[in-house]
């Protein structure tokens, strides 16, 4: 049983946190490419920028959390959501949206979102430092310790996890309603279905892609700051998960939020499968192997260096099986 | 005061020229149809009218207000409506949210209205949940239709409303047009079925390379031996 746990632990609760933070980032990819046709590369220094400006909140106000229960760090993040949404929508009048009004190709768009990224980070970089530091300013964070009945070993969560839990499934639910049911949220689809015909509907455009801004700004700043609580607030952080969370978006079939949050989930469950030491679940059957088996100490499939290969090995996978993603999304 | 005036129409894309002075009037009840040979201009004209190229020269009225370059956006707001020939439905939205887009800018009376489509389209209302894309080419043509329908326009444009459609539902179409202008909606389309369009036409328009040939109602144009020889194949 203390195998189990160990399995869940180490699989389950693991590959869910990085399934939920890829998730979120690859609905705001996504929707992104669906409105405005580019791959956003900007998009994990956005999710940067959120976590930092909570930061920032939190070491302003280190007790605002005291009182609801929560961190300091959650209950900013709604204004940060709101800062973030402001500084997305600004770096598009700024920076994409002359490009569009130009009729540049998409590309054009690319490179100029990879300037983006980089001055982000430089911009990031020059006010934290490049060290890493905890959102719990002024507190400690809470770790539960499920004790299960006849075993030895507990379930462990964190509160950031469950907080991450929570928020990836309203916001899934948050947006699928959106989506289906509001008038703009219909109109987005509309737009990112037959932009031509959208406009000759009446349908205002320029308010669509500020709301795919907003939408898409607030989901990284959730995806940024839950991951840093989990771990610690670092200006490359995000950066690094830039490219699962293409794989992400890409194997779920680009242009498709749900798609976006499976592709999240495989790949992240499939990264925390691929560094999972499965000689501990081999261990309890030691006694019943023949004696010429020797078990080894380490039997994961790829080492945790090597992590970072395994979203490009299900992205081909899935490319050459189903070149649309799993939903049947956009051809890029 | 007539519903729709084009006067003297010059216009085309990128510095070349395809329209090169058309006139065209319709009013409030009638249905213009535009003919004419391949490149004559007949699609471009709609699209000058919708505000999707410009215009160098002469002038467009709607109910005597200039509308000449008009953004699209401007011109559903003014009341017009404009089915294109390709790409005119949402195909991943659902039939209803199709319609729903139609009356993006009129939401309060989105429901009200969408009753009066599936009365005017009873195809569409079996299938108001699916997918429009999954529709075929008639019912698409008629989701297309209840779409621009959705904004209560005063004028329709359809660009080729039948083409690729098997004649069962050419028919039902041209009959669903004149419905339309009964109820008082200008419709203004191009069509290449050109005899059987002429048949329901108040006014028809004979372009070619880019100007009027023959203007008259479409009983004469039907009748005039010469029309028919060049340009409705005998």
């Amino acid at each position: 049983m203390n195998e189990l746990i160990y399995f869940f632990n180490y699989v389950v609760v693991a590959g869910s946190v990085t399934g939920s933070i890829y998730a979120m980032g690859a609905i705001g990819v996504t929707l992104i490419y669906s409105i405005l046709r580019f791959a956003h590369f900007a998009h994990a220094d956005m999710m940067t920028l959120g976590a930092f400006l909570v930061l920032l909140l939190t070491l302003l106000f280190p007790h605002a959390g005291e009182p609801l229960g929560l961190p300091t760090a959650v209950v900013m993040l709604p204004i940060a959501m709101v800062l973030t949404s402001l500084a997305a929508v600004g770096i598009d009048r700024v920076f994409y949206q002359p490009l569009r009004n130009h009729g540049v190709k998409p590309i054009v768009l690319v490179i100029a979102s990879l300037g983006v990224t980089l001055m982000l980070q430089g911009l990031i970089r020059l006010f934290s430092g490049t060290g890493a530091q905890s959102l719990y300013v002024d507190a400690r964070k809470e770790i539960f310790r499920l004790e299960v009945p006849g075993v030895t070993r507990p379930i462990i969560l964190t509160e950031p996890q469950i907080i991450l839990f929570v928020v990836t499934i309203a916001s899934v639910i948050a947006l699928h309603l959106f989506l289906t049911r509001s008038r703009l949220g219909k109109a987005m689809r509309a737009m990112s279905d037959n932009p031509d015909l959208a406009r000759a509907s009446g349908i205002n455009t320029r308010l669509i892609v500020t709301l795919t801004w907003v939408i898409a700004g607030s989901l990284a700043t959730l995806a940024g700051t839950l991951l840093s609580l989990d771990v610690a607030f670092k200006p490359d952080l995000s950066f690094f998960l830039l490219l699962p969370i293409f794989a992400a978006a890409i194997v779920g079939g680009v242009g498709h939020p749900f798609g976006a949050v499976a592709g999240g989930f495989l790949v992240g469950f499939a990264e925390t499968l691929a560094v999972f030491n499965w000689s501990v679940l081999l261990r309890p059957l030691r006694d019943s192997l023949p004696s010429w088996i020797e078990l080894p100490n380490n039997l994961a499939l790829v080492g945790t260096e090597y992590k970072i290969v395994v979203p490009f090995f299900i992205l081909i996978a899935v490319l050459i099986w189903r070149p649309t993603g799993l939903f049947k999304g956009k051809v890029i | 005061m007539p519903l729709l005036e084009a006067i003297d129409v010059h216009g085309g894309y990128g510095g070349m020229n395809i329209l090169n002075g058309v006139d065209m009037t319709i009013e409030a009840d009638e249905i213009g149809v535009i003919v004419g040979p391949n490149g004559a201009g007949k699609s471009t004209m709609l699209k000058a009218i919708f505000g999707l190229l410009t215009i160098t020269g002469g002038e467009i009225r709607l109910r005597g207000e200039p509308i000449t370059n008009l953004s699209p956006h401007k011109l559903v707001e003014r009341g017009m409506g404009f089915v294109p020939q390709e790409k005119n439905i949402f195909p991943s939205l659902s039939v209803e949210e199709n319609l729903e887009m139609g009356a993006f800018l009129k939401p309060a009376t989105a429901s009200r209205l969408k009753q009066q489509i599936y009365e005017f389209f009873p195809p569409l209302k079996e299938k108001r949940r699916q997918p429009a894309g999954e529709l075929s080419g008639g019912q698409r043509q008629m989701v297309a239709m209840g779409r621009a329908l959705m904004n209560e326009p005063s004028v329709l444009l359809l660009d080729e409303p039948t083409a690729g459609l098997s004649p069962r539902y050419m028919n039902e179409i041209f009959e669903r047009v004149k419905t339309i202008t009964e109820a008082g909606v200008g419709v203004l389309m191009v069509e290449q079925n050109a005899k059987q369009a002429l048949r329901i036409a108040d006014k028809g328009f004979v372009l070619a390379a880019g100007q009027n040939r023959f203007t008259d109602t479409g009983q004469a144009l039907l009748d005039d031996p010469e029309v028919a020889r060049s340009f409705l194949g005998g």
